[in-house]
């Protein structure tokens, strides 16, 4: 079981380093979903298995668990719908598998160093993803994507390089993550409470909070649909399960109360951003990447109310987020396809002209929306009731107003989108037009998440136990 | 090595680390901003040397010596090549003088908030521990008032060797596979501005931020 550990990161570096080599074979397209369900595989033997799994440096106890299981999940749907999409060539192929690879030890490392050197790795592996299309837009979002993410993290290592002088204070410097938690290493606290706060701003950079959140639109629209639908789906939550360590050391030294304090103001920042901005959005793409800023703010608001509920439904979020998020990239890059803009104003009639497009879009919005039965309808209550249990009812008040506008916002541009009589294709689309045919197959992997989004909510005898687990290994017993 | 002698060594390694970051913020040249760095990578790896020399650490010294071959010259060779390209690096920054007054503030800032980093600490390497975070302020400062990429990668690259030069301080280090895969995402970030820089020529015909401006709500 403990060699198991390092399958997540040791298959895709093998297959992404195979398509590297020979990327001309055919098959080289369906490299990165193999990889994908390698991952999703063993994230659920290891939920299923329910112990700590210790392998040197790597460590999988139940939060870790599930996390991988998130990222499997959601690279399942976005690179088995992304085989509709444009291929990306074999070294996008390969990149891609460099970025699950990266990914997967980000989660699994009990080493906080270790855990940044593959979050900053995440920033290499998807610069080029994200300057794909090699326009003038793609590559100026691919350098403020590099310039910000690399920052941003930099501002994370001085924290976590913090946190290691802080705890010299016991004899024995360390960066294990268990040894940090444990309590039994000293920290020197004026040190360890300037490294958590710079470590959290830092990761709420990588995950696309507010005010720091100003690459993730052009990034997200930018980069190939399932690319962007990597990286809103799980790649936000990657950076967020970053912060969720780091809350658990200070947990353990010098109290959550400046951790919490950070989170619930880049929450509330984060959907007041993505309120006014879907309002006035002109652009699809750009219309989900402010979706995804507005969800990782419910994200940060759940694990800010301290509470086991409000970090469960954080978790569960961040399952039921990405697994529609990516699907609904993968359709909006599609749209893009058959329309050749990626303009709202562009594209009308979409349920009337592609049903098989329109439906699941308007399904899957739904579910971005919050709407009953998807597991976001429940998780965003909670994180209501848990920021309610916790007493911030400012927070509560301001993040229910806050969801209604970007309920409100998303609701009119993609009605404006999917209703209506279908209008005549533009003379001159800004994107080339790829032929796309309606087909079971390629409708299947969007179908799939979006009843996975509803079916997860009607399951919460099999996750409450999981998730529950995994609050408690991360600290949070409240 | 004795005591006064590594003082002796840290004191001016960590000076000329301060005086090349200061003086990145009064440079305009490509070139000359890349000459810069290449003193400050060697200064870096300096202080490390003598830190490890003088607590007979060999692992600090093959650290430092990594340093000095990355530092001072993969990363130098890799911007350089950009620097020296065929179009002349047009960097509207702000003056000077307001660049290095800004640069003064921020060391005097630096070394007014960075006590509890020290935590009564009263060795040479504890009291340079505020020019560290002066580096780190200095490479946002130069980030946020260079326009010109290199301009942009110069400040990143400042403000990573302020983190280097903390971590060296405070603790003698990370562990070696960290400070290896630190530093190796740091090349490649590098590696892959300067690619975007090529790029960015081609589909921008400049290499200032200022012309990227196709993305807003």
């Amino acid at each position: 079981m403990a060699a198991m550990l390092w399958l997540p990161v040791l298959v895709p570096t093998v297959l992404g380093a195979l398509v590297a080599w020979r990327h001309s074979d055919a098959y080289a397209r369906y490299v990165p979903l193999v990889a994908a369900l390698a991952i999703l595989g063993i994230g659920i033997a290891l939920v299923a298995k329910g112990q700590v799994v210790t392998s040197s440096v790597l460590r999988a106890d139940a939060a870790a668990s599930y996390v991988l299981l998130c990222v499997g999940a959601v690279a399942v749907v976005a690179l088995w719908g992304g085989l509709s999409n444009p291929p990306l060539g074999g070294r996008g192929d390969a990149l891609i598998c460099a970025f699950l690879a990266a990914m997967s030890l980000a989660v699994l490392s009990d080493n906080l160093g270790v855990m940044w050197v593959a979050v900053e790795a995440t920033t290499i592996a998807t610069a080029f993803l994200v300057g794909h299309a090699g326009t003038r837009g793609a590559t100026e979002a691919a350098w403020k994507y590099v310039v910000l993410g690399s920052v941003g993290v930099a501002i994370a290592f001085l924290g976590i390089v913090l946190v290691y002088a802080s705890s010299r204070t016991g004899g024995s410097p360390t960066l294990s993550w268990v040894a940090l938690v444990s309590g039994t290493v000293p920290l020197s606290p004026h040190l360890a409470r300037v490294g958590v706060a710079l470590a959290v701003l830092g990761f709420a950079t990588k995950a696309g909070l507010a005010p720091m959140h100003s690459w993730l639109p052009d990034a997200h629209s930018q980069a190939p649909a399932p690319v962007s639908g990597l990286m809103s789906g799980v790649l936000l939550s990657v950076a967020m399960y970053a912060i969720l360590r780091i809350q658990a050391v200070a947990a353990a030294h010098i109290g959550v109360g400046l951790v919490h304090g950070l989170l619930l103001t880049f929450g509330l920042l984060s959907l007041a951003v993505a309120a006014f901005l879907t309002l006035t959005q002109k652009d699809y793409k750009r219309l989900l990447a402010y979706s995804s800023i507005e969800h990782m703010g419910v994200i940060a608001l759940g694990v800010g109310s301290g509470t086991t509920l409000g970090l469960v439904a954080a978790l569960l979020h961040m399952l039921g987020h990405g697994v529609v998020k990516a699907a609904m990239f993968v359709l909006a890059g599609r749209v893009l396809a058959i329309t050749g803009s990626s303009r709202i104003a562009q594209v009308k009639g979409l349920l009337a002209r592609r049903p098989d497009l329109g439906w699941p879009f308007v399904a899957g919005t739904a579910a971005l929306l919050g709407f009953p039965p998807f597991v976001t309808f429940f998780t965003e209550v909670a994180v209501l009731i848990a920021l309610a249990e916790s007493g911030l009812w400012w927070a509560v008040g301001g993040a229910a107003a806050l969801l209604l506008i970007t309920f409100i916002g998303i609701a009119r541009q993609v009605l404006s989108m999917t209703a209506g009589a279908p209008e005549p294709q533009p003379d001159a689309p800004d994107h080339p037009l790829v032929h796309d045919t309606p087909s079971l197959r390629a409708t299947a992997p969007a179908a799939i998440a979006m009843t996975a989004g509803a079916v997860v909510s009607f399951l919460s005898l099999v996750f409450v136990p999981v998730l529950g687990a995994a609050a408690a290994a991360l600290g949070v017993s409240r | 090595m004795n005591a006064s002698l590594t003082s002796g060594f840290v004191t001016t390694a960590v000076g000329i680390l301060l005086l090349t970051a200061v003086l990145q913020t009064w440079r305009r040249s490509a070139a000359g901003s890349v000459r810069l760095l290449v003193v400050q990578g060697l200064a870096l790896a300096a202080l490390v040397a003598a830190l490890g020399a003088s607590r007979g650490d060999v692992e600090l010294l093959a650290v430092a010596g990594i340093i000095a071959l990355v530092k001072a010259g993969v990363l130098p060779w890799a911007l350089g090549r950009t620097a020296t390209g065929r179009i002349v690096e047009r960097d509207n920054a702000v003056r000077p003088a307001v660049g290095l007054l800004g640069a003064t503030v921020l060391t005097m800032f630096a070394y007014a908030v960075s006590d509890p980093l020290r935590g009564g600490d009263q060795s040479a390497a504890a009291r340079a521990i505020p020019a560290g975070v002066a580096l780190v302020l200095i490479g946002f400062w130069i980030l946020l008032t260079r326009h010109s990429a290199v301009g942009q990668l110069v400040g990143f690259v400042v403000l990573d060797n302020g983190i280097a030069m903390v971590a060296f301080l405070t603790s003698d280090g990370l562990p070696l596979t960290v400070e290896l895969g630190a530093t190796l995402d740091v090349l490649l970030v590098v590696v892959i501005l300067r690619a975007l820089t090529t790029r960015m020529r081609n589909t921008h015909g400049g290499t200032s931020v200022d012309d990227l401006t196709e993305l807003r709500d």
